[in-house]
């Protein structure tokens, strides 16, 4: 008798582990920032390092998807290459880097600069879906606090901030409340992209791998940062532009460029950085024909 | 010009090659057949396949080869590919009492019916250092055929001395949960816990276990039984109606027998933890074991005051397939955070050097008006 060789199932999830991710992400939606317990499976990556994402992108991927998947903004980050390298692999799912090209993007830390439209669905990776968790770190607890809306802990944290040092020092995974009832980890991306999950178009998706919760924000739902009235939140801001492409108001990367400590500023966003800096050099070269 | 870190791609194939590489060391040398690990590092391949809840040595022993030796990765290998396979049924829960076994000790009686047995142990070998490992004959003895080995917690049973292992009246023996299949919030039954310690980390966990020795809530453990040793595994087949023996698999048990002193509504007696293990994984088993009795101060309406009793703590960080993943992701980038801090602290530097510099500026005013 030869020895049985190893074989993986198509898409890697079976099909009854998808329809259980599929059930968790529909209560999800139904009950926008609500975190879903869902029996996590292992995938062939290690845990911290997206495989909730990898699990909600592997349960509703199908052949006629587009895939984007961006760490940091960039496509070219190795997770990133390899999640879609993954994907390429055990679904056959064509893939893209453009933004606006994809139906379905996975991200860690970021949303992209340019707006997401009807029909897209954004699946971010998340590490800790537990917005109260630094503040109480028995689950126990803070499901019953979710449950009766007490909130109280963390506004006393942002109070505290204030108080101590003029203004509130968090700068990412940023607090919100979702559809006016849940408190919600955004995940870690920075307080800049805080204000484009308000009312956006796309289907947003989270999938905590490790901890083992799917939550969601339907399209067109009120996502608000927490803030208060006399100090609303502020979400970051960077007084210069990309000195590849030019655009402002675009989350920037300092990076080295030399070992003085010399730094430039560029755009965290590849895709939307690269098409800019094309279209600019385009329109440079058709002024000059001109 | 900057490039960003570009070449993902190629740095990842590079890395893959170069790890391949590093895995096959000398290329004149053989390549370790599979084989060879699953029978010559039995302990390890029983670690591997008790942490990645599947057992099947050949697999074990692929995936310690393939991840060169770290555990952690091989059991991650497993546990990925257990996930995808299907799920066609269930097995009739072990019978430990019935088993063989290989290996047999007790510390709380010196004798006890069907005998104490050393079995292959690392127990009272001079850990010496040696250059050439020797193969010596094993005596053919003479085993009396079966002879009954009932478990050592019944026999204390008898006269109520110890907790009955089931209800007496009103148990219906339901199904346990399963973590793999099944979402899990806390608190959890028994029955989960034990699940979730049996796949734990053997480090974590005997360093828990280790902790309740120390003080670091005490429950007096003494090993009543531990017994090695293959077991049948008989899959429940509704359609012939009957149990169907599909093979044996080797398993470690631990029932460890804790003192209690009872309280206004229970009598005092002793109480139990337990543990059980695929393979050989006596050390495991023990740990589990002691954890399990940990874990069980709720139950006993025993103060709660450290860590190897509070569930929540304990199970959200045995399983050390989360761990490790979780804490190596921090080498993964962070820039975009990074960049967000970066800002706050320079703000904050910023604040904090003009609040100084106008303290400075009121003090140098004082002293000249000291000086007046």
């Amino acid at each position: 008798m030869s020895a049985p060789r190893i074989v993986y199932n198509e898409g890697y999830l079976d099909e009854q582990t998808k329809r259980v991710v599929r059930r968790a992400l529909l209560k999800g939606v139904a009950i926008p920032g609500f975190q879903v317990p869902f029996a996590s499976r292992e995938v062939p990556m290690p845990r911290g390092w997206g495989t909730g994402g990898v699990q909600v992108t592997a349960s509703i991927i199908g052949p006629s998807d587009t895939l984007k998947v961006i760490d940091q903004g960039a496509d070219d980050t190795t997770n990133a290459v390899s999640i879609r390298h993954f994907f390429e692999k055990v679904a056959g799912a064509a893939s893209t880097t453009l933004t606006e090209q994809a139906s379905i993007i996975q991200t860690r830390h970021r949303i992209p600069e340019t707006p997401l439209r009807e029909h897209q669905i954004m699946v971010y990776q998340v590490p800790i879906p537990e917005p109260l968790r630094f503040l109480e770190p028995r689950e126990t607890e803070t499901r019953r606090l979710h449950a009766l809306e007490e909130y109280g802990l963390m506004y006393v944290k942002l109070y505290e901030d204030i108080a101590k040092y003029g203004h509130i020092a968090k700068t990412y995974d940023y607090p919100v409340l979702v559809n006016g009832r849940y408190v919600m980890a955004p995940s870690p991306i920075p307080s800049f992209d805080n204000p484009k999950m308000h009312q956006n178009a796309a289907l947003q998706l989270f999938g905590a791998g490790r901890e083992k919760r799917i939550y969601a924000i339907p399209p067109y739902t009120d996502v608000e940062s927490l803030g208060f009235e006399d100090f609303p939140f502020e979400p970051q801001r960077f007084d210069r532009p990309c000195e590849i492409c030019g655009s402002s108001g675009v989350y920037l990367d300092e990076v080295f460029i030399d070992d003085k400590g010399g730094v430039m500023f560029v755009c965290s966003d590849t895709d939307y950085c690269e098409r800019t800096a094309t279209a600019g050099e385009r329109r440079q070269t058709m002024e000059k024909s001109a | 010009m900057y490039v960003a870190v570009k070449g993902g791609e190629k740095a990842i194939a590079n890395a893959h090659a170069l790890l391949a590489k590093r895995g096959r060391g000398e290329v004149d040398a053989p390549r370790i057949d599979y084989a060879q690990m699953r029978d010559q590092m039995g302990v390890l391949v029983s670690r591997v396949m008790a942490e990645g809840s599947l057992y099947d040595p050949d697999l074990a022993a692929k995936a310690l080869l393939q991840a060169q030796g770290d555990v952690l990765e091989a059991v991650t290998l497993l546990r990925s590919y257990r996930t995808t396979l299907p799920r066609f049924g269930l097995t009739v829960a072990v019978d430990t009492a019935g088993l063989p076994s290989e290996r047999r000790v007790s510390a709380t009686f010196k004798d006890i019916p069907g005998g104490q047995q050393l079995g292959a142990t690392f127990d009272y070998t001079h850990r010496l250092l040696t250059d050439e490992l020797g193969t010596p004959e094993v005596p053919n003895l003479e085993m009396p055929p079966s002879a009954a080995m009932p478990r050592v917690t019944d026999l204390l049973g008898v006269d109520a001395l110890i907790e009955a292992d089931k209800p007496a009246e009103g148990w219906n023996d339901p199904d346990p949960g399963d973590l793999t299949r099944e979402p899990t919030t806390f608190p959890m039954s028994r029955a989960e816990r034990l699940q979730a310690l049996n796949r734990g980390d053997e480090g974590f966990l005997l360093s828990l276990g280790y902790s309740t020795q120390r003080g670091f809530g005490n429950n007096h453990p003494f090993v009543g039984e531990v017994r090695v040793g293959e077991v049948e595994i008989e899959f429940d087949a509704p359609e012939i109606g009957h149990a169907v023996p599909i093979g044996r698999i080797e398993m470690t048990e631990c029932q460890m027998v804790n003192q209690f002193v009872g309280n206004t509504e229970q009598a005092p007696q002793f109480t139990r933890g337990y543990g059980l293990v695929f393979g050989r994984g006596e050390r495991k088993a023990m740990s589990m074991s002691l954890v399990d009795r940990a874990l069980r101060s709720e139950e006993f309406g025993e103060r709660i005051v450290s860590p190897a009793q509070d569930e929540e703590f304990v199970i959200a960080h045995s399983d050390n397939v989360q761990a490790t993943g979780f804490v190596e992701h921090l080498k993964l980038p962070h820039y975009v955070d990074f960049q967000a801090e970066l800002g706050l602290i320079r703000s904050l530097r910023r604040e904090f050097e003009t609040r100084h510099a106008a303290d400075a500026r009121m003090s140098a005013g004082k002293d000249q008006n000291g000086e007046n």
